[in-house]
């Protein structure tokens, strides 16, 4: 039956009479409905137990994430109890390593980790933000993926390989050309003293710097993209040159969400071990200048571990284990924090 | 005071696509111009090659001849013509991390301002002319450009291209964002802007157009179909496509 | 209206802001430059170092004792696959059931919680790992062995899977689950052969991705596999690894083994930057299977 035309004043609409083909649809209708009925009535073979059973599986699983972060957290306050015990707060400002008269300060290390992430960031953070800036503003549109699958590339590079370059070339680099001309430039400052060795802090920093810049670099780009369009304009409007717009039109509203990066890439150079092992030099000393050696909190953990005699010496080594990871722990939560505020939700994006 | 725009033999282009047709346009100093025409028919186009923000989009480009005062804008340094043009987008966008202040004086901290004393003068002064002084002066550092209601928010916006002084001010619907009442509140300082500025507003409404401009141009399809005084346009258009659009045919 | 003749001109875009623009151009192109030349040579250290000392007997032996030249990394080739496949029996499962319960089960806080210590356990230090199951499995048992090791690296593993796994199935789109709950099948069923099998590209490319990460890794091995000079195929005993005999050659004083090392790390970086470029081309980032 077609519908009434409202147009056409001669449809005048009206209550119809079933005709007889009306009628059998209808029936037909009923007819489908009550088996549709009987169809529901039936239950299905019950998926009741393997529902349950799968749920139950699954948050399991969930559950198991939760225990391990539970178990290493216990681990470490377990087996670190007897040094935490004996040495108390002064610990963290003792100076002395001496395994062989049970004497164990942590500063040399703390010192260590601090400087060499440091100098990291400082290296890196200037470098990182300049190749996001480069490659979301400046680049050639046909580069962009280029470039940024290089940079993550990086990121793929295990650390021990980076430490095996960092010996064998990065080392005789600085040893031959870079710390004699750093020395005669930049000796009077007192960063730059002593002998050449190539390893050293300064190897460290270097190294650790390479490492950190893809993180860095690929969050930078995330909130650099993530500046809408409309504030670019309204800067270039005003009269501003490439740089200002870029200043302050896109930095300036990226900036939180870079520090956030930032704040990552520091999380990941303070647990950065094997690279940092090969380069450092592993003496646990302080000292001002930049070519001395030095070690880390996670070197000496890689270092004296399988060698620690006795129960002090392993709880001590432990309980340095227990400081990194809560500081880590605070680092990228803060980290986290930041860049969601910016990038609105998870920016976990599946990264090499 | 304001100063004449004069367009001669303007293409535009995005890509291959030819968006503007070789247009002609003479502007009178402290005139409002309404350009209007059907969505896709280049008038945001022909107003942003006036202080060529056209041409900052990838690929896309602009020949011809555009003088604004005694400034041939295709042979200067794009970067000098955009301060000497002011621009109000259709969606406000104020600088969020700034405050009020912050907004007003972008422009001028660009250009090298230092005085703080000056600053806050001109700041000033360009809230009086945007008709927002009254409402912020308060709260001119405490509050963000962002939080303001979208009326106001242009306003700033209208504010901030103000303080660099520019020559003309071009506005591409800076109202089609906006409620009736900040609209109306736009379309009177529009009036009131005319004394000292050169006004060319890209706009949708054609009661608008009809409200705050002295001249009109009708855009189809790249070309200039038509530009005469409103009233003109309006009443007894000579060409027949304008007078379709006018009655609301198309578009 | 405040008068508008103009209180100042200044002069207009001054020499100095335009030096400043293109020393800015200038400075982010050299950055993107300076960062592309650690990795190029890394590179061509790699190659030219590691071809070098790539040969068969590399390939097969394992280890001749110290002094000796020749010998290989074979053993630790092996360990490593032993290992990895541990480490993957016992991550992928756990990562891929996390993600489908952050995906699919989870409600509000709880789920928030899972994640953020999904989070958590991503930004531990390796090293730190490496204490805990030392802590855990080597203390208990009283010696180093594979299987300890391979639990390390699950641990490792799970939240980059976790975490693929979820932000897939949150691609998947919800018609399709609700087309097959409507037709009675049940829940779990339609997780796995309906929800999971359309994100499978994507959780794909997360383990494989996790893979890669960890085949790298070797703080966590220092004191759980141990290492071995030997052949070894039972995860109860210390058992070689690729990155781990790097290590240790790389910082021995031998030449030779130093040459090794070198080979060494070109055979892991290969298996690396195959698995991260099959990831590249296979699936284009973020694209469903069987989803237009």
């Amino acid at each position: 039956m077609s519908s009434p035309d409202p147009k056409d004043p001669s449809q005048k609409p009206t209550t119809a009479i079933p005709t007889l083909a009306q009628a059998a649809s209808e029936r037909k209708a009923t007819e489908r409905s009550s088996v549709l009925k009987r169809i529901r009535q039936t239950s299905p073979p019950s998926s009741r137990l393997p529902d349950d059973t799968f749920r139950l599986l699954i948050f399991l699983a969930a559950a198991s994430v939760f225990a391990i972060v539970v178990f290493v957290v216990w681990e470490l306050f377990d087996k670190s109890r007897l040094s935490l015990h004996q040495f108390g707060i002064a610990f963290f400002y003792g100076r002395d390593w001496d395994p062989v008269n049970d004497q164990f300060g942590a500063l040399p290390f703390i010192y260590g980790t601090l400087v060499s992430s440091f100098l990291a960031l400082l290296l890196a953070v200037p470098l990182s933000v300049g190749v996001a800036v480069y490659v979301t503003e400046m680049c050639p549109i046909r580069l962009r993926a280029i470039i940024s699958f290089l940079v993550e590339l990086l990121a793929a590079i295990p650390s021990v390989i980076y430490g095996l370059w960092g010996i064998f070339v990065l080392a005789p680099l600085l040893r031959e050309y870079v710390q004699p001309f750093l020395a005669k430039a930049l000796g009077w400052t007192g960063l730059f003293t002593g002998p050449a060795y190539g390893i050293g802090m300064l190897a460290a920093g270097i190294v650790l710097a390479i490492m950190v810049v893809p993180i860095v670099a690929s969050i930078t780009r995330e909130v650099l993209v993530a500046v809408p369009q409309n504030q670019r304009e309204a800067v270039l409007a005003l009269g501003a040159t490439r740089w200002e717009m870029i200043r302050m039109g896109v930095l300036r509203n990226a900036r939180i969400g870079i520090v956030g990066g930032v704040i990552l890439g520091l999380g990941r150079a303070l647990g950065e071990t094997m690279a940092v092992t090969m380069v450092i030099g592993n003496r646990p000393e302080i000292s001002k200048s930049l070519f001395a050696p030095g070690y880390t909190m996670a070197s000496v953990i890689a270092n004296e571990f399988t060698e620690a005699t006795g129960d002090l010496y392993l709880s001590a080594l432990v309980e340095i284990g227990l400081a990194l990871f809560l500081v880590t722990l605070v680092v990228n939560a803060l980290a986290r924090l930041l860049v969601w505020s910016i990038t609105g939700g998870s920016s976990g994006r599946v990264r090499a | 005071m304001g100063v004449g725009i004069e367009v001669r033999g303007l293409n535009a282009y995005y890509g291959k696509l030819l968006a503007l047709k070789s247009i002609d346009m003479t502007v009178a100093p402290n005139q409002v111009t309404a350009v209007i025409g059907p969505s896709g028919c280049g008038k945001s186009t022909f107003v942003r090659c006036l202080n060529r923000m056209h041409e900052t989009i990838p690929e896309a480009r602009a020949e011809g001849t555009v003088i604004v005062g005694d400034m041939n804008v295709y042979d200067n340094d794009p970067v000098e013509v955009r301060r000497r043009i002011g621009m109000v987008f259709q969606k406000p966008n104020p600088f969020p991390t700034m405050s009020i202040y912050g907004n007003v004086a972008a422009g001028l901290k660009l250009n090298g301002f230092r005085n703080r004393k000056l600053i806050d003068e001109l700041v000033e002064r360009s809230l009086k002319l945007a008709a927002l002084w009254d409402e912020v002066k308060d709260e001119l550092h405490k509050k963000s450009g962002a939080s303001l209601s979208g009326g106001q928010q242009q306003r700033l916006c209208i504010a901030r291209s103000l303080a660099v002084e520019p020559d003309i001010l071009l506005m591409d619907e800076p109202a089609s964002a906006l409620d009736p009442i900040s609209t109306s509140k736009i379309e009177e300082l529009i009036f009131q802007l005319k004394q000292h500025y050169t006004v060319v507003i890209v706009t949708h409404n054609m009661q608008q157009a009809a409200r705050v401009a002295e001249f009109t141009g009708f855009f189809l399809m790249g070309s200039l179909i038509e530009y005469e005084k409103t009233e003109k346009i309006f009443t007894t258009p000579s060409d027949k496509r304008t007078e379709d659009y006018i009655t609301g045919r198309f578009g | 209206m405040p008068n508008a003749t103009s209180v100042a001109k200044p002069k207009l875009v001054s020499w100095f802001r335009r030096a400043l623009n293109q020393g800015s151009s200038a400075f982010a192109l050299a950055s993107a430059v300076l960062v592309i030349v650690p990795l190029l040579a890394i590179f061509v250290y790699l190659l030219l170092k590691g071809i070098g000392a790539l040969n068969w007997a590399f390939l097969t032996q394992a280890p001749k004792p110290v002094g000796e030249t020749g010998g290989g990394m074979a053993n630790a080739i092996v360990g490593s696959g032993l290992i990895l496949g541990l480490a993957s029996i016992v991550g992928i499962p756990l990562g891929i059931g996390c993600g489908i319960y952050l995906a699919e089960y989870a409600k509000g806080r709880l789920g928030d919680i899972v994640r953020f210590t999904a989070d958590v356990l991503n930004g531990v230090p390796s090293i730190v790992i490496g204490i805990s199951v030392y802590s855990l499995i080597v203390l208990r048992q009283k010696h180093f062995s594979a299987l300890s090791g391979g639990v390390a690296l699950a641990i490792m593993m799970i939240p980059t899977v976790a975490r693929a796994t979820e932000e897939m199935l949150l691609m998947v789109p919800n018609n399709i689950r609700e087309a097959a709950l409507g037709l009675g099948i049940p829940k779990w069923r339609t997780t796995i052969s309906i929800s999971l099998r359309t994100a499978s590209a994507g959780v794909i490319t997360g383990c494989m991705l996790a893979f890669a990460r960890v085949a790298g890794e070797t703080a966590p091995l220092l004191f759980t596999a141990f290492g071995n000079q030997f052949w070894n195929l039972n995860p109860d005993q210390p058992t070689a690894a690729l990155p781990l005999q790097v290590y240790v050659y790389a910082i021995s004083p031998f030449d030779e083994w130093h040459k090794q090392a070198w080979a060494g790390s070109l055979i892991l970086i290969i298996m690396i930057v195959a698995a991260v470029a099959a990831v590249r081309i296979t699936t284009s980032r973020g694209k469903l299977k069987g989803v237009s």
